[in-house]
């Protein structure tokens, strides 16, 4: 089966003012097929929201992508003319951002901010744009689509405005989705609301998701393959199942070790020390190149050959890899 | 032993503008009575729009209550004036969700965690510039950085000086307002072992309002689970969280990304 999204040892880079290049992705790698969820698992500096946007072609002007190869429902993306792109974007492939309240016209009321989204890509009349808005919002908000078709965003709770910009991307009937962190900013009920939202949406269209976070425990239960990403490469992926309950990545063994223990499993001790990763992330976009493994300053178990070169990704089993020497040959 | 801090019944009412002069009375406090020990931490927990926030500035007197009483060391706090409370400020200190707005970003660390020295006017030069790399080391920044613009560090890096710079005065109690929930998953941990070190050579109290139910059931001694502007639940961690009574505690264990549904059972009463 083809892939719907084809992603191949891509490179980005960005130019910084003195001149200095920096790498924010190097050697991703990774295929989404059609109805699928990948979550990419990424802390400050990863890279996460670079590829979120280098997906859709809107790198800044000071960024590129050096190298690779980036396929969408079987065309390359690389080689396609800027017009076309805008066609697709939006279109075919929608982008969710973080911030709900930059995302969203202050003076523009829901329903126009939509349709205006519909206008840009299908030629209706204005009735059938209407229409369609109309529609979308029932769709994403059950009760209540009639009071938010009418108001501004600043009448609406963080909640509501998240769906909002779900609304503008499913306008469309796009195929794939990319949320970089859209529950980053809600409160964890409102957060599992919109989750709900997701599952239900993706179902019903068909839809195929990127959904990028830095928070793992949002991930099980709804991304069916993760993409563990650490200063720009990707340390590990497979299975969200797989990846998170066996971690094979020092870094991902890390991560997840330092999280508060799950409440289900009962407050037994408190207040001990969490144990957290030494050190700090490191700015990807300073890192030197395929000279070691970038983790390998912060690593429990790094060896000699760690600050030698880049490891590679090693396949552990048909549905999990891990970027270590540890499981090199 | 005696609470720290105490609040009876403390009720905060707002108004809200509305259209053509309908004013609204809004109750964000609607009659809230708790303590906390020294040397202990109380998390609350509870819904947006719950009172969490407004509890915290009123605690710290940075807003007057409408009707109640707060008592902090045994002193009636909400029947001072202006100027004893002010007196008070130093004793409870505040850190807030995003440092990037809390902080300068065009002062260095070693500026932001002196400038509440300068303003109190403790200390001569000398001393407070010691004092000041002292707590910048004690929440593990190193001193070749205290020279460095607020904006040039990470994010885990400005709540660590938004810490020390709430230290610099001693405070006994410390509310801390989301203080963590904008940090990566890594930087949580470092910053929360970082709270609880200092709690234990500092002797701090800490009151720690968060959405992260995980967390706070890992840093409190005790929670309180607060829904419009009450106190709906309260007690030890490990019975709040294993044995909620209360049906908005039940409703926001649920909620806690990562829970497995399976695992909370409704409890007969």
């Amino acid at each position: 089966m083809t892939p719907l999204l084809d992603v191949q040892n891509l490179r980005v880079s960005y130019t910084a003012r003195s001149g200095q290049c920096l790498t924010a992705l190097a050697n991703v790698s990774f295929a989404l097929q059609p109805g699928e969820t990948l979550g990419v698992l990424g802390e400050s500096g990863s890279g996460k929201s670079t590829l979120a946007v280098a997906l859709l072609r809107l790198l800044p002007a000071n960024g590129r992508i050096e190298r690779g190869a980036l396929h969408f429902e079987g065309q390359d993306l690389l080689r396609t003319a800027p017009r076309e792109l805008e066609k697709i974007r939006g279109g075919r492939l929608a982008l969710i951002f973080q911030e709900p309240s930059l995302a969203l016209h202050p003076a523009i009321r829901v329903a126009d901010q939509i349709g205006d989204v519909i206008a840009a890509h299908k030629s209706f009349a204005r009735r059938a744009v209407r229409e369609q808005a109309r529609q979308i919002l029932a769709a994403v908000f059950p009760t209540e689509a009639e009071r938010i078709a009418d108001s501004y965003p600043h009448q609406l709770s963080g909640g509501q405005r998240a769906r909002v910009l779900i609304a503008q991307a499913i306008s469309c009937g796009p195929s794939l989705i990319v949320a970089d962190e859209p529950t980053a900013a809600l409160d964890p009920e409102t957060q599992q609301e919109i989750l709900t939202l997701f599952r239900a949406l993706r179902q019903k269209f068909n839809l195929s998701m990127i959904w990028i976070t830095h928070n793992p425990l949002l991930l099980e239960g709804f991304a069916d393959r993760v993409l563990i990403l650490y200063a720009g490469r990707v340390v590990e992926k497979g299975t969200t199942s797989s990846v998170l309950s066996s971690p094979r990545h020092p870094y991902t063994q890390a991560l997840l070790r330092c999280l508060p223990p799950r409440i289900e499993e009962g407050v037994a001790s408190h207040k001990e020390y969490l144990p957290a990763i030494p050190g700090e992330s490191i700015v990807s976009a300073a890192a030197s190149e395929g000279c070691r493994c970038l983790f390998e300053p912060r690593c429990a178990e790094r060896m000699v050959v760690c600050t030698e070169r880049e490891p590679e990704m090693v396949q552990l089993s048909s549905t999990h890899g891990a970027s270590c020497f540890k499981h090199a040959g | 032993m005696e609470p720290l801090i105490r609040a009876e019944n403390v009720v905060k009412r707002y108004k809200s503008g509305g259209a053509f002069g309908s004013r609204q009375e809004v109750r964000a406090l609607a009659g809230v009575t708790f303590s906390i020990l020294p040397r202990t931490t109380l998390a609350v927990v509870g819904p947006s729009g719950s009172g969490k926030s407004t509890l915290a500035l009123c605690l710290a007197c940075l807003e007057p209550v409408s009707s109640g009483q707060i008592w902090f060391e045994r002193r009636e706090v909400t029947a001072l004036d202006a100027k004893q409370q002010r007196a008070l400020r130093p004793s409870i200190q505040m850190v807030f969700q995003d440092p990037a707005n809390s902080l300068n970003p065009r002062m260095s660390a070693l500026e932001l965690v002196s400038e509440p020295l300068n303003i109190q006017n403790r200390f001569d030069k000398r001393e407070r510039r010691d004092r000041a790399y002292d707590l910048l080391q004690r929440v593990g920044l190193p001193r070749e950085k205290a020279a460095q613009r607020s904006d040039e560090f990470s994010g885990g890096q400005r709540q660590r000086i938004a810490i020390a710079r709430a230290l610099a005065l001693e405070p006994k109690l410390l509310i801390l307002d989301e203080a963590l929930s904008a940090l990566d998953c890594s930087v949580q941990a470092q910053v929360a072992n970082l709270l609880i070190e200092l709690q234990a050579s500092l002797g701090l109290t800490y009151l720690f309002i968060s959405h992260d139910l995980a967390m706070a059931a890992h840093l409190a001694d005790e929670i309180a689970v607060m829904e419009r502007g009450q106190i709906v639940e309260m007690g030890a961690a490990g019975s709040v969280v294993n044995m909620p009574q209360h049906a908005v505690t039940r409703r926001l264990l649920l909620a806690a990304p990562g829970v497995s549904n399976a695992a909370l059972e409704p409890q007969a009463v």
